[in-house]
């Protein structure tokens, strides 16, 4: 039974980037069914995510249009998000959709100016490109361009 | 949201006072950088503000929902952030400084990031498990804030003669205010003592590294003269506060309970 609540959170989006799904995402911490219903835990991406609330809603009305009498959707900050968490079919539908996947930064994360992260063109595959800035239109992005196509793209943070 | 622990009094209300000051620095930086919003100097900038202001209200939020159900009277995060008056206010008074032009800007967050850092990273080792949680998120955030602002510092501190001379004085202007972010006072001390928060006499030194090494590269001098401002932490502040509050709560004193 509880698979079956995976299967149904798929259709849940996220509203700021449609193609995936509140699994794919990996803001889903646990599911636990109770007598009367189902209780579950998501975590923020960013602190400030304005599509935190309309998840939290969306999985609720999800849950009691499938016959779920007592939906409780409770918020957990620790362990803190990571793009880790986010499903290599996620990461596939991102790029599909025109915004490049998380990549590892080359050096450590620790430094003050670490190696960036080696970004690819999502349009024309291109490693050749430029970052235009560290912060994009929602909080898990930054902009960047091709120099190869001249696309300018989205780049979903790596967040660790 | 919160499982809260349960404290002495004496600690309890000291906690309460840290826990504001965390969140009103937070959001009042927030409001201040919310400013620029259709008014930064390019697109790609404008937008980093408003995404910096977005974290920064967030964890505001998070410390806001843990103050007020640590506090344990009833009170909500909305209480905590409409109600108080410029008095209630524990935010440092680096952050409720004027935006002036974006190298100051840059300059007042570039400072408060470089504290906000390690002050995070400290707090994400309290024995308190919810402020541990939020710490720990929020320096994710914060880690990269400090990278933009650093960034940004050495780019129109070591830029033309023009950018160099304005963020010149953007330092000069706001060093007086970073004497208190790492000056413990008896909050500090209570909480310290019993392992809540760090020794922010530890943070004094890694901020002044981690300041002096950016400010070198920038090509930019630390102002000679040494003494410093204080206050914001007991609610003692610059008039530039009132103004904000004005604005931010205007509609919730106007309207009691609004809601939309």
């Amino acid at each position: 039974m509880v698979i079956d609540i995976w299967q149904l959170l798929e259709n849940v989006h996220d509203p700021e980037i449609p193609v995936l799904s509140v699994v794919d995402l990996g803001v889903i911490r646990s599911i636990v069914q109770t007598d009367d219903g189902v209780e579950l835990k998501i975590t923020p991406t960013y602190s400030g995510c304005p599509a935190m609330n309309t998840i939290a809603q969306d999985i609720r009305q999800c849950l009691e249009n499938a016959g779920f009498a007592s939906v409780k959707v409770n918020m957990v900050l620790s362990p803190a998000w990571t793009t880790d968490w986010l499903s290599e079919r996620g990461k596939q539908k991102l790029l599909e959709y025109g915004i490049a996947p998380p990549v590892e930064p080359l050096a450590s994360s620790k430094a003050l100016f670490g190696a960036e992260p080696q970004v690819s063109c999502p349009q024309c595959q291109s490693t050749h490109t430029t970052m235009l800035s560290l912060f994009g239109s929602t909080a898990c992005k930054a902009l960047y361009r091709c120099e190869d196509c001249l696309e300018p793209f989205d780049y979903f943070k790596c967040l660790r | 949201m919160f499982d809260t622990k349960t404290y002495s009094s004496e600690v309890n209300q000291a906690l309460c006072d840290y826990l504001l000051r965390l969140a009103d620095s937070s959001l009042i930086l927030g409001h201040r950088l919310s400013e620029w919003c259709g008014h930064g100097p390019i697109l790609e900038q404008d937008i980093a503000m408003s995404n910096l202001a977005l974290d920064l209200i967030g964890q505001a939020r998070n410390w806001y929902q843990l103050a007020a159900q640590q506090a344990g009277v009833g009170q909500t995060e909305d209480d905590l952030a409409y109600l108080r008056d410029a008095p209630q206010y524990r935010n440092v008074l680096l952050v409720e400084q004027p935006n002036g032009d974006f190298g100051q800007t840059v300059m007042r967050q570039f400072l408060f990031d470089a504290y906000h850092y390690y002050l995070l990273q400290k707090l994400g080792q309290s024995a308190d498990e919810n402020i541990a949680a939020i710490a720990q998120k929020s320096l994710k955030e914060v880690t990269y804030h400090l990278k933009w602002s650093s960034e940004w510092v050495i780019r129109l501190g070591d830029g033309t003669e023009e950018s160099q001379r304005r963020i010149q004085t953007a330092l000069n202007n706001l060093w007086e205010f970073t004497g208190e972010l790492s000056k413990p006072d008896q909050t500090d001390e209570i909480l310290h003592a019993v392992g809540l928060v760090p020794d922010l006499r530890k943070i004094q030194a890694d901020w002044q590294n981690r300041v002096l090494s950016v400010l070198t590269e920038a090509t930019l001098q630390i102002p000679a003269r040494t003494w410093m401002q204080k206050g914001g932490k007991e609610g003692i502040h610059t008039e530039h506060l009132g103004y904000i509050l004005a604005e931010m709560q205007f509609l919730q004193r106007a309207y009691p309970d609004c809601e939309w």
